[in-house]
């Protein structure tokens, strides 16, 4: 069963997307990586609306003081296992916003990224290689979650039967 | 009856950006609707004041993804007009070249994430597997998929020869064949003309009054398209602005469908008529006095206001882009239609609000 979970949570990994004040570029590269030609969707990827059912957070363009909160707000939401990717020039580091007045940098700023994928805007190809990246990533933090679940488990049930 | 405010966005499904809408709702029928915007707000009008003129090509090219060479384009054309410099022939043609390629992509995917969104899926993968034979063309001619930056003050850093010219009148051709078989898909399907016809009317005077662009006002049944005012090589090419008269959500998207035609025709035109010649000129001396550029992106007029005072430095650059001009009618269509006609409401003007909010 605890292989099973963590297997399947590497080989079919839910991923949402975050813009962040990006400049549209790379949203529709992210999903162009859905559509006919390059179908992540035949790996088990699928890209869903709630963080709730999510284990990778894309993330594309720079934080501005207005979706920090949002931005931090999503990745809260997300239950453990979770990775970050940062996707462009302007979420790795600003890009050419970097110097303007309402940019707080990049993605790292407020939460913590696993990858970056460079590229104004990156082709497909690149954000599909930094999530598998992430993947790696993720089964690794997978097993620290998963390690002790049973017993943890089995003490929850005989604390209920007990009551 | 109780009134409920409904929150919508800034993360919301069918939304690949950030819109914030508060609605008031009363059983299901929209009474108001109050944007909140500034959630992809940079402050890039202030970079001008860091960034010198040329280099504010590469910055304006970020202010949207989806229509970057048109708005480096009508940048330059400011900057032209205040330099004095006069663009060569064949570089106003490459110009055209590069815009109407931009506006197939850019309705090709408002056609895709249309259907989406009221959950015909396997239509908005076909527009999409289409797109992807324009984003091919642009990756080959000017060297990235998204951001197409070929636009120098003075005309265009890259050519396209004979051989990619002929590739590039194949590939529209097979474009166009498939866009055509997706017609009567599109158009004439029982489910999409529910979700459409007679949703989200916006009458002729309303659209004047509220100052709609592009294919929102097209639809209206108002022919004006900022392409008729001449600039690169418009003037020299035939064409008239595609107009549909009902005002509808279905009207909206018949209009973007048949500009896909009208901007493949006038790549065809272009590569016809383009003369053999340089590409640019180098411009001499710095920009001074004040400028209003105008030109016409897929999703309507986009203004830029450029004042400079002799140095390198530009004193103020001013943007106006077509999402802004078309929120007011939409929150004129938004009251008195259901809940569930929002989100497609909110797509038929075409949102870009990395544009809007700069």
């Amino acid at each position: 069963m605890k292989s099973l979970i963590s297997k399947s949570r590497v080989k079919s990994p839910w991923l949402i997307h975050f813009d962040c004040g990006s400049c549209n570029g790379c949203d529709i590269e992210v999903l162009a990586c859905l559509t006919p030609v390059y179908d992540i969707e035949r790996f088990g990827i699928i890209n869903v609306g709630n963080p709730k059912h999510a284990d990778i957070l894309l993330v594309t363009g720079t934080v501005n003081h207005r979706n920090k909160k949002a931005l931090k707000n999503i990745y809260d939401q997300m239950p453990e296992p979770k990775v970050v990717v940062a996707i462009g020039a302007c979420g790795t580091s600003g890009g050419v916003f970097r110097d303007a007045y309402n940019v707080v940098g990049g993605v790292d700023k407020v939460i913590p990224v696993d990858a970056y994928v460079s590229g104004c805007a990156p082709k497909p190809e690149s954000i599909i290689d930094g999530v598998v990246i992430a993947l790696g990533k993720l089964a690794e933090k997978g097993k620290k979650v998963d390690q002790g679940i049973f017993e943890r488990l089995e003490k929850t049930q005989t604390a209920i039967m007990a009551r | 009856m109780t009134r409920t405010v409904l929150p919508f966005g800034p993360q919301h499904p069918v939304l690949p950006e950030p819109l914030h809408l508060t609605l008031t709702i009363e059983d299901e029928i929209v009474k108001e609707a109050i944007p909140k915007l500034g959630y992809v707000h940079r402050g890039l009008e202030k970079l001008a004041e860091i960034r010198d003129h040329t280099q504010m090509i590469q910055i304006v090219e970020r202010v949207c993804g989806i229509c970057s060479t048109l708005h480096a384009m009508c940048y330059c054309q400011g900057i032209e007009a205040l330099m004095n410099v006069e663009v060569p022939s064949r570089a106003k043609y490459l110009r055209v070249v590069w815009a109407e390629m931009h506006r197939i992509h850019s309705h090709l995917l408002w056609l895709g994430l249309f259907a989406d969104a009221f959950g015909f899926e396997s239509l908005f993968m076909q527009f999409w597997r289409i797109r992807e034979r324009i984003m091919d063309l642009q990756e080959a001619t000017s060297g990235n998929r998204v951001i197409v930056s070929v636009n120098v003050v003075g005309g265009v850093k890259r050519d396209i020869n004979k051989e990619t010219e002929k590739w590039i009148l194949e590939t529209l051709d097979k474009v166009a064949r498939e866009v055509n078989q997706l017609k009567t898909t599109i158009l004439d399907d029982f489910t999409v003309k529910q979700r459409t016809v007679g949703i989200g009317i916006l009458s002729k005077e309303k659209a004047y009054e509220l100052g709609a662009a592009g294919p929102t006002l097209r639809a209206s049944g108002i022919a004006q398209d900022m392409r008729q005012t001449g600039y690169a090589a418009y003037p020299e090419l035939d064409f008239s602005p595609v107009i549909e008269t009902n005002g509808d959500s279905y009207a909206r998207t018949v209009c973007r469908f048949n500009e896909i035609f009208q901007a493949i025709d006038l790549i065809r035109q272009a590569f016809a008529k383009m003369p053999e010649g340089e590409l640019a000129v180098k411009p001499k001396g710095l920009p001074k006095g004040e400028v209003v550029s105008r030109v016409e992106q897929p999703r309507g007029e986009v203004l830029y206001y450029l004042k400079a005072d002799g140095t390198k430095f530009l004193d103020r650059l001013r943007i106006r882009t077509p999402t802004f001009a078309n929120i007011p009618p939409l929150l004129d269509m938004l009251p008195g239609c259901d809940l569930a006609d929002v989100p497609i409401l909110i797509l038929t003007i075409d949102p870009c609000i990395s544009c809007t909010e700069r």
